[in-house]
């Protein structure tokens, strides 16, 4: 039956090859638009890391004065360096680590290069188990490196294309901001999206290139790279005393209860910090897992939302279209239809038959989004943004893509179809 | 023209006509929104900098190692720099408008102010204002004898802190501070330090507008002299003409009197201001590219379904005719028809074009629609429905009256 169904439903859309066209080319544009800015925003507010988001948190404190104080304000985005040591060193979680971002002048070793800077991670050792970074060759420091000032260093798989050409590095010795570090590691190619670990220097960018020990980067007074909030009228301008948050500290807990415990152990430390006379205001903690944190710094740029809606409006225009030019279509075929009904085809077949025929429509303006979709992504790709180069179809957009374009049509072709198995054989074979 | 058969006729066609006034709705709200954002996007990408963009260029350089006698060094290049045939005035700036990197603080017009009144960013640099090309247009620039060396000051506060230090603010910043008042002699408090304003500019943009548009022009330029540790962008003043080639001989120079420099960047004003808003540019583009995309989705829907009337109704039309309508009354009736579904359209396409605006407004940075851009998105919409109804109501005109003879 569904091969009649198809084979009538071609020889109908062959008849008219303008209207078919133009039913065709509405989906099609409707589908690419909406697919397009839809892949974007999957890309974007995707988990970066699947399966192990839930388990990672972010602790925050408030280390302020009291002066600046508004009520009810949420507590900073970064730790202190005095906070982050001591929430380190306590090690109440699974995992944690303390990071901040940076930047390093690499001297090549193969002269025929320029020195050039490159962003850097600074950060301790449990930066790569906790985030199932991957290893190509070599693996992290050891947590002993993470305080006796290591020269050591990870490299990105970019860097280490860019300056070994790929060959394993490990036991090589890279000069970077003028002093020797001994490469222990490279990592596979590993680009989170979104950098969800430091959004402060970019909701999107790149990986960094180099990692180097945060304590080792700190004491060479390695360029920073981020942002840094200072509080009261203090002088002081070293890093590690000053009264600042500039740097971000994540933990790994396992289990929630672990997590409750965990909030618990941030506030009875705000608590003793205040009592010691270190913190002046009340304790104020948040303990967000990833995708909490993700959602309250707003990463999706709105820009991206805007477009989305913008695309979904233009979807339901077409389908609008779609399902008034069907309706046309569908109503002016009253005779043959009437014809079939007169020589015994039921309402059921009728509307079985238009919908068949619709649902080609579906596929073909499918096919035709599709490739709109494909040069759609491409465009966003051309554009300078961060997220620029994320912008890919994968399988599942793929399959949606399809599957949006055929459930759409045929919903387009419901109305249509319900209203032209409602015409009475008898009076259209009369009027004939 | 007689509307009533018009009417009645529609009343039997209701779910199309309803389609194609919904669908027109629908096109007129999106399309006077999008034309709100795009006119929103261009206004903003011609936000006043205060600076002389088209004579400004700039490089950003950096050390592998901190440089040994960095006030030195920093002395020496901006000598070279001058030297540059074409070059006007050189300053190492601590930021420049519009590169996103800026150092900001919170600042109050009186010291007993519990909270800060507003965030406001500061640059630093020798010649500042002179080189950018600020305008003045109260008060004096900063006396040689003002200025003191960054690099001291940071690791000893004092230096600030045991004297009022001068300050030129922008003309935007003294009236949201000061209003309706001159702010020449007035005081700004932050971080322990007292400043007097000793001049005000006309506009300087900062750096970054992390806090969103409305506190865009709130900027205080310090005499404090930077050095190459603790700034890395060269700012040159030039003739248009002459951009490039100084761009590349400041490049040169740079390089060649430390080989352990890197230039980050080198770019022209105007290239900072076209990557600053590219974002901007995109969105625009794209919401252009919609509202074409739209208009003629509902051009050629208006085509077919208009199509498949006359063609329904080609027997009616040669009854007319035989009984004495003229060709024009025929393609009047077709029009006259578009022109009141559009209407309806159009009259439910402004209440929609309001809720979406409102629910932009809510969640995104969108301010008011205009009411202006509803009689504009009317407009296309009544011009759009009237050239794709042309065609098949000329064919309608077209139908002969000999049609009403035939049976079928």
């Amino acid at each position: 039956m569904f091969a009649y169904y198809l084979d009538l439903a071609l020889r109908s859309l062959k008849r008219n090859k303008g209207l078919t066209a133009l039913m065709v080319l509405a989906i099609a544009l409707g589908i690419g638009a909406s697919m397009t800015t839809l892949t974007v925003l999957h890309v974007l507010s995707g988990d970066p890391l699947p399966g192990r988001s839930a388990t990672l948190y972010y602790p925050q404190l408030d280390p302020r004065s009291l002066e600046d104080m508004r009520p009810g304000e949420a507590p900073p985005k970064q730790v202190s360096w005095m906070d982050g040591m001591n929430l380190l060193k306590a090690g109440r979680a699974d995992r944690q680590a303390l990071m901040t971002g940076g930047a390093v002048a690499v001297s090549p070793p193969d002269a025929a290069i320029d020195p050039f800077f490159e962003r850097a991670r600074y950060t301790t050792r449990d930066f790569f188990p906790m985030f199932d970074v991957p290893f190509l060759y070599g693996h992290a420091w050891s947590r002993a490196d993470d305080n006796n000032d290591a020269r050591l260093v990870v490299l990105s798989y970019r860097i280490n294309e860019r300056l070994f050409g790929g060959a394993d590095s490990t036991g090589k010795v890279l000069r970077m901001g003028g002093k020797d570090f001994r490469i222990v590691g490279v990592l596979k190619p590993w680009r989170p999206a979104p950098h969800f670990y430091d959004l402060m220097t970019g909701d999107y960018s790149n990986s960094e290139g180099v990692y180097l020990p945060l304590l080792t980067a700190t004491d060479l007074k390695f360029p920073f790279n981020g942002s840094r909030d200072c509080w009261g009228n203090s002088a002081n301008v070293d890093q590690k005393t000053a009264q600042c948050t500039w740097l971000q500290f994540w933990v790994q807990l396992d289990t929630p209860a672990k997590a409750a415990a965990y909030k618990q152990f941030l506030d009875n430390y705000s608590r003793q910090q205040k009592s010691q006379g270190v913190y002046q205001r009340d304790p104020n903690v948040r303990l967000p897992d990833l995708m909490q944190w993700l959602d309250y710094n707003q990463v999706v740029p709105s820009d991206v939302q805007m477009q989305f809606w913008l695309a979904l409006g233009f979807l339901v225009v077409c389908l609008v279209n779609t399902i008034g030019l069907m309706l046309a279509k569908f109503l002016r075929r009253a005779g043959e239809l009437g014809v079939r009904r007169a020589l015994g085809a039921s309402r059921r077949s009728i509307f079985a038959q238009l919908l068949v025929e619709a649902g080609a429509v579906g596929l073909v303006g499918g096919i035709g989004g599709l490739l709109l979709a494909l040069a759609g992504l491409g465009l966003v790709r051309m554009q300078a943004t961060d997220y620029a180069p994320l912008a890919h179809l994968d399988m599942s957009m793929l399959g949606a893509t399809m599957l949006l374009a055929v459930v759409a049509t045929l919903f387009a072709g419901l109305l249509p179809a319900w209203r032209a198995c409602l015409i009475p054989p008898a009076l259209q074979l009369k009027s004939n | 023209m007689e509307i009533g058969p018009i009417l009645s006729t529609l009343r039997r066609h209701k779910i199309t006509a309803f389609l194609l006034v919904i669908e027109i709705a629908l096109t007129c709200a999106i399309v006077s929104n999008a034309v709100f954002l795009i006119s929103q996007r261009l206004e903003r990408m011609k936000m006043p900098s205060g600076v002389a963009e088209h004579q400004l260029v700039m490089v950003q350089m950096t050390h592998t190692t901190p440089a040994r006698d960095a006030m030195a060094r920093t002395q020496a290049d901006l000598a070279a720099l001058r030297a540059i045939p074409g070059v006007k005035d050189v300053t190492l700036a601590s930021q420049v408008p519009l590169t996103n990197s800026s150092s900001n603080t919170e600042i109050r017009t009186d010291p007993s102010q519990k909270l800060p009144t507003l965030n406001a960013t500061q640059y630093f640099g020798q010649d500042l204002i002179r080189t950018f090309g600020a305008q003045l247009v109260a008060g004096r620039d900063f006396r040689p004898d003002e200025y003191l060396d960054y690099a001291k000051v940071i690791h000893n506060l004092d230096l600030v802190r045991t004297q009022t230090s001068s300050v030129v603010i922008t003309e935007a910043l003294a009236e949201r501070l000061w209003p309706g008042e001159s702010a020449l002699g007035k005081r700004i408090y932050f971080a322990g330090v007292e400043t007097r304003v000793v001049g005000v500019v006309k506009s300087l943009v900062r750096p970054s507008l992390f806090e969103g548009d409305g506190g865009a022009q709130w900027s205080m330029i310090f005499p404090l002299r930077m050095d190459v540790n603790h700034a890395s962008r060269y700012v040159l003043r030039t003739e248009p003409g002459s951009r490039r080639r100084v761009l590349d001989a400041a490049a040169r120079v740079l390089r060649q009197l430390d080989p352990h420099r890197i230039i980050l960047e080198k770019q022209t004003f105007a290239e900072i201001r076209t990557d600053y808003f590219r974002n901007d540019r995109a969105m625009a583009g794209i919401l252009l590219g919609v509202i074409v995309a739209l208009l003629t989705v509902t051009a050629l829907g208006i085509v077919g379904l208009a199509s498949f009337w006359v063609a329904q109704r080609r027997r009616t039309i040669g009854v007319r005719r035989a009984l004495g309508a003229t060709r024009g009354d025929i393609l009047r009736y077709f029009q006259t028809e578009n022109f009141l579904l559009a209407t309806i359209g159009i009259a439910l396409g402004m209440v929609l074009a309001w809720g979406i605006n409102l629910f932009l407004m809510q969640h995104y940075e969108v301010a008011r629609l205009p009411w202006i851009y509803l009689p504009a998105g009317a407009l296309a919409l009544w011009l759009i429905g009237q050239l794709a109804v042309l065609g098949p109501a000329l064919r309608a005109s077209h139908v002969p009256p000999v049609v009403a003879t035939r049976s079928v």
